[in-house]
């Protein structure tokens, strides 16, 4: 099938990317390497018939998120390759944090079933259609809690940068 | 299959080509339109009426001298212009440019695309087109260009949720993310801004801003920031900021006119009774004649209004589009409760 090519080229583009984040020196080549990604991933979105997602996907997090990151980077003028070693207990307690997440994660894949049930190809319910009457009609209390959270948070982070009332 | 695969092909080459033409012509219509705006003739040396300056201007720009600086990053300072363009065609695949053509009792529809979430494809195009400049401004490594390409992206990033707004209440009344019943729901003179002119407005004035037109174009604002952010760009690559600006401007334009003024469809449509083809055609000319006149609207506002201040520009989109692009999507859905 042609759709097994792309998702080859997608996946190995999405894991060389997201190796580049962590291996570039200059910190806008990471942030570049990881909107790449964000896009690879959208792009498995669209091969699961997720087109809603896959938009929304790159709207916020390549559109927004990822042009507020590339801000931030620009002005704090990283671009002074300076290597600092870090000391031994740090790197210590990195490898052994790292390394449990990774046996937790193999200890879940092991014990799912990965086998697909339905077809990936033919499932609706990433349609715009579906997902809305989904997400307003069965989650509708989970789904505006959620969204009363992204205000709390976006109020706290207003507060937080204003300056002090003189 | 093989049919399909082969339509769709020559359709994009052919909106590819009409796009870039488009954009070529408009560089010679704006200095006209400028002109006439300030009671001059405008270019008229090269061919009659001076048709051939988009050719001569083109030349030109082609055999200018390459220049790169060399603290540049050198990847990024080619991949900035690039994206710029490439970003700047791809929106036109979604956009309906007319009903559909019979050939052999069979349907072709003049759209490359129909996705049913046309709209937030658009909006998507729309949110990454802000790397071009910023990655072009930053690897210039030039302070002037930097700053322009913080302009450009802070004031893209805060006109588009005005605009994704604005287009909110229209998708509240058809019901639907796809731009082909967008416009199907528009059929004869039942067009959208005669319902949503207030959307209309907001639209109109974001669409200045991301297209970084006049009076919003404070990234490359040259009394303040030399050139903004193509100040070390030279030849084609210069070249290819400067046009992408046009294909926006196009691109932006259809999309206006497929939202709020019917795209393809024109008032009396049924009275005509002629065949398919005959329609297409038709509504294709029509959706040009649309395009032309907002596309008209874009040189008007520049050659009119002063640039804003950057102040000015922050709280015009924070403080005054956006509320109104709430109090819009609230007051019509009240009216469709009512309804």
């Amino acid at each position: 099938m042609f759709t097994k090519y792309i998702f080859f080229f997608l996946s190995i583009l999405a894991l060389y990317s997201a190796l580049m984040v962590l291996m570039s020196k200059k910190p806008i080549h990471s942030v570049l390497y990881l909107t790449l990604t964000f896009f690879a991933i959208a792009g498995h979105y669209v091969l699961l018939n997720a087109q809603f997602l896959a938009v929304v996907h790159v709207i916020v997090y390549a559109g927004a998120i990822m042009v507020l990151f590339l801000f931030t980077v620009m002005l704090l003028n990283l671009n002074k390759e300076e290597v600092s070693p870090k000391p031994l207990w740090i790197k210590t307690v990195v490898i052994i944090a790292g390394g449990t997440l990774m046996i937790v994660l193999i200890g879940i894949f092991r014990g799912y079933d990965i086998a697909i049930k339905t077809d990936p190809f033919l499932t609706q319910i990433g349609l715009v259609k579906n997902l809305g009457r989904v997400l307003y009609k069965d989650y509708l209390l989970p789904f505006e809690l959620s969204s009363i959270l992204f205000l709390t948070a976006m109020v706290g982070a207003v507060l937080l940068g204003k300056k002090e009332q003189i | 299959m093989g049919t399909f695969i082969l339509y769709k092909t020559i359709l994009a080459s052919c909106i590819l080509m009409i796009s870039l033409l488009v954009a070529m012509y408009s560089t010679l219509i704006e200095r006209k339109v400028a002109g006439f705006f300030q009671d001059r003739l405008g270019p008229d040396r090269a061919g009659p009426w001076g048709l051939f300056q988009p050719l001569a201007d083109g030349i030109k720009l082609f055999f200018k001298e390459e220049f790169m600086p060399n603290t540049a990053d050198k990847f990024l300072y080619i991949l900035g212009p690039s994206l710029t363009m490439l970003i700047a065609l791809l929106t036109s695949a979604a956009i309906p440019w007319g009903s559909n053509l019979v050939i052999n009792g069979k349907e072709y529809p003049l759209q490359v695309a129909d996705i049913n979430i046309g709209i937030l494809y658009i909006f998507a195009i729309v949110s990454i087109g802000v790397y071009g400049i910023m990655i072009g401004g930053w690897a210039s490594n030039n302070k002037y260009a930097l700053l322009g390409a913080i302009r450009a992206s802070s004031q893209m990033i805060s006109y588009e949720l005005a605009m994704s707004l604005a287009i909110i209440a229209v998708v509240m009344m058809t019901g639907s993310l796809s731009l082909k019943d967008i416009v199907q729901q528009q059929h004869g003179f039942n067009w959208n801004v005669w319902y949503q002119p207030a959307a209309f407005l907001i639209f109109l004035v974001c669409a200045f801003a991301e297209c970084n037109r006049s009076p919003f174009d404070l990234p490359e604002c040259e009394t303040e920031l030399v050139g903004g952010y193509h100040t070390e760009y030279s030849s084609m690559k210069l070249g290819f900021y400067l046009f992408a600006e046009y294909i926006n401007m196009f691109i932006s334009a259809a999309v206006m006119a497929t939202l709020f003024f019917g795209g393809y469809n024109f008032p009396f449509m049924d009275k005509l009774a002629l065949s398919p083809n005959a329609m297409a055609t038709i509504g294709f000319f029509v959706l040009f004649t649309k395009i032309t006149f907002l596309g008209f609207v874009f040189m008007w506002v520049r050659w009119t209004l002063p640039r804003f201040r950057y102040d000015q520009l922050m709280r015009l989109g924070w403080k005054a589009m956006i509320p109104l692009a709430i109090l819009n999507i609230v007051i019509t859905g009240i009216v469709i409760l009512i309804r």
